[in-house]
């Protein structure tokens, strides 16, 4: 299996501690409502993973601010998304 | 700083970076907010730079900007399991005084780009996110920040904020982008000495080679890959649409991986060193899913409206050329005293529709439905081409003839004969 940590481990990041940019707006609507759970199969970045409760959490430090989570999300609307503060999140040293 | 401006640009991107520099040149008071450290920080791309939509703007740019390699070679592979089989073109044409396309790093461009805006008198304000847009009834008239505290005004705002426009969605310029209409892509670059990778793509100097791959490698997904050479480095990325990756069970980095891995792939990234790993979206929907692209005091320009032809790989190019083509609009606005109203913007849209991006756009327009509906365009036709390719290249005492019957029949069996022409014609009809 392909470790993403050790991918985003060459990353650059400024992690705007405690203010994460992205929410599961319910948590309940993932594990009750939603079969796919598509988000943790397709971030880029594995920031959802499921829980062992049939839920999905969200961890945004590795997050490289694509918005695929977001929009694929589009029968539940179940993911809050917003830039990080300027100056936070992913800083990419080559783009 | 309740302070007014003649326009402010959201986004240091291509698109952004040309509307503030043709703005500034012309002597407009202009405001530019990037969310990003510096100008790049946030911006991914292969990245292939078109010269001409540069050119245009910042003719002498290769006297400093930071280019890679101008590309000599475009290869495009189709890709099986193991094999590919694929075209070349190689030309020492494309040796000129002033190459027409360039491999670039976008975070180091980006910021030399952003350079020539402030040398221009643009004021460009980084590590600020634009939260919202202000508005007077239907007119935009300004900006909201998560850092400078009180709002700021413009004449017009020219939203250069990528292919997540939070702000055109929030707004209600446009609807959230579609899944089957956008592309997931990640990559990463693989440090090697500089030799290395002259002497695996039998290049020299500033020569460089790019690779356009697409096959069985996206798991029947419509998607396509890249490889492409840089100074000491080597980009290689993947991407597939999203509205298929949420039917598919394979993650993007396990798809990119695959590549990797692949024998044809793998020697030519050996002993390199992967020191970034990326991810964006490309907005793909083309000619039917571009939005509205101005109203009241507020136009939308590159990535913000889906400005990419995905046929021909080219993004950054309309970026630029839409930034500059609305920076002219509100130039000769301004000079006749005329308000950003949507009436007069109008101009932006008809300088866009005169230009290539539309009519290159308007070209491809069906392209987007017919790949969505036709995936075996990217399963079955390669695994086809690549075993065609090694039935006529084995020499095992079976006769010429006999080999073309079972390619032939090898076709008919996968895609039927009506099927067969149908994808003939469908392509033809979606490209011509």
């Amino acid at each position: 299996m392909i470790k993403i940590e050790e991918k985003l481990f060459q990353n650059r990041y400024r992690v705007d501690e405690g203010r994460p940019h992205i929410q599961i707006v319910n948590p309940t609507v993932c594990a009750d409502d939603c079969k796919v759970q598509a988000c943790t199969i397709v971030c880029p970045a594995a920031c959802y993973t499921p829980t062992e409760a049939g839920g999905v959490v969200v961890n945004t430090d590795g997050c490289l601010e694509c918005g695929t989570c977001r929009i694929i999300c589009s029968e539940f609307h179940n993911v809050d998304w917003a830039y990080p503060r300027g100056g936070h999140g992913i800083l990419f040293k080559f783009g | 700083m309740a302070e007014k401006f003649d326009a402010i640009v959201v986004g240091a991107g291509p698109a952004g970076n040309a509307a503030a520099y043709t703005l500034a040149k012309a002597g407009l008071n202009i405001l530019q907010l990037e969310r990003g450290e510096t100008p790049g920080t946030k911006n991914v791309q292969g990245a292939i730079l078109y010269a001409d939509a540069l050119e245009r703007m910042i003719p002498d740019f290769r006297d400093d900007a930071p280019l890679e390699r101008h590309i000599i070679e475009q290869r495009m592979w189709i890709l099986d399991d193991r094999s590919f089989i694929g075209t070349n073109y190689r030309s020492d044409d494309f040796n000129s005084e002033r190459p027409n396309r360039y491999t670039i790093l976008r975070a180091p461009f980006d910021k030399w780009f952003s350079s020539k805006v402030k040398a221009v008198g643009g004021l460009v304000i980084c590590e600020t996110t634009v939260t919202e847009l202000i508005k007077e009834g239907n007119k935009v008239i300004g900006v909201r920040t998560d850092r400078l505290g009180d709002d700021i005004y413009a004449d017009v705002v020219i939203l250069a904020d990528g292919v997540n426009s939070l702000l055109a969605t929030k707004s209600g310029f446009h609807k959230e982008i579609e899944a089957q209409n956008v592309a997931l892509a990640v990559k990463e670059i693989h440090f090697m000495p500089q030799e290395v990778v002259e002497s695996r793509f039998n290049i020299k100097g500033d020569e460089g080679v790019v690779i356009e791959i697409a096959g069985t490698v996206t798991h029947g997904m419509v998607g396509t890959a890249f490889l492409y050479t840089n100074k000491e480095s080597i980009t290689l990325g993947i991407g597939c649409m999203v509205s298929d990756f949420k039917n598919g069970n394979i993650t993007p980095y396990a798809m990119l991986e695959e590549l990797k891995a692949h024998p044809a792939i793998a020697p030519l990234l050996e002993g390199g060193e992967m020191k970034e790993y990326a991810a964006h979206l490309i907005p793909e929907g083309g000619y039917k899913a571009v939005p509205q692209l101005f109203g009241e005091g507020w136009m939308l320009v590159g990535d913000s409206a889906g400005l990419v032809n995905a046929v021909h790989r080219e993004g950054s190019n309309l970026a630029m050329t839409s930034g500059r083509l609305a920076a002219e609009t509100v130039i000769t606005l301004k000079a006749a005293g005329l308000p950003c109203s949507a009436a007069n913007l109008t101009r932006y849209k008809a300088a866009m529709d005169e230009s290539f991006v539309m009519k290159d756009l308007r070209k491809y327009r069906e392209l987007p439905g017919i790949l969505h509906n036709n995936p075996h365009f990217f399963s079955v036709y390669p695994e086809l081409l690549n075993r065609a390719a090694h039935t006529m290249l084995i020499v095992d005492g079976e006769d010429k003839h006999s080999k073309e019957k079972a390619i032939r029949k090898s076709f008919v069996q996968r895609r039927s004969l009506w099927g067969l022409m149908g994808d003939a014609y469908r392509m033809w009809r979606a490209t011509r």
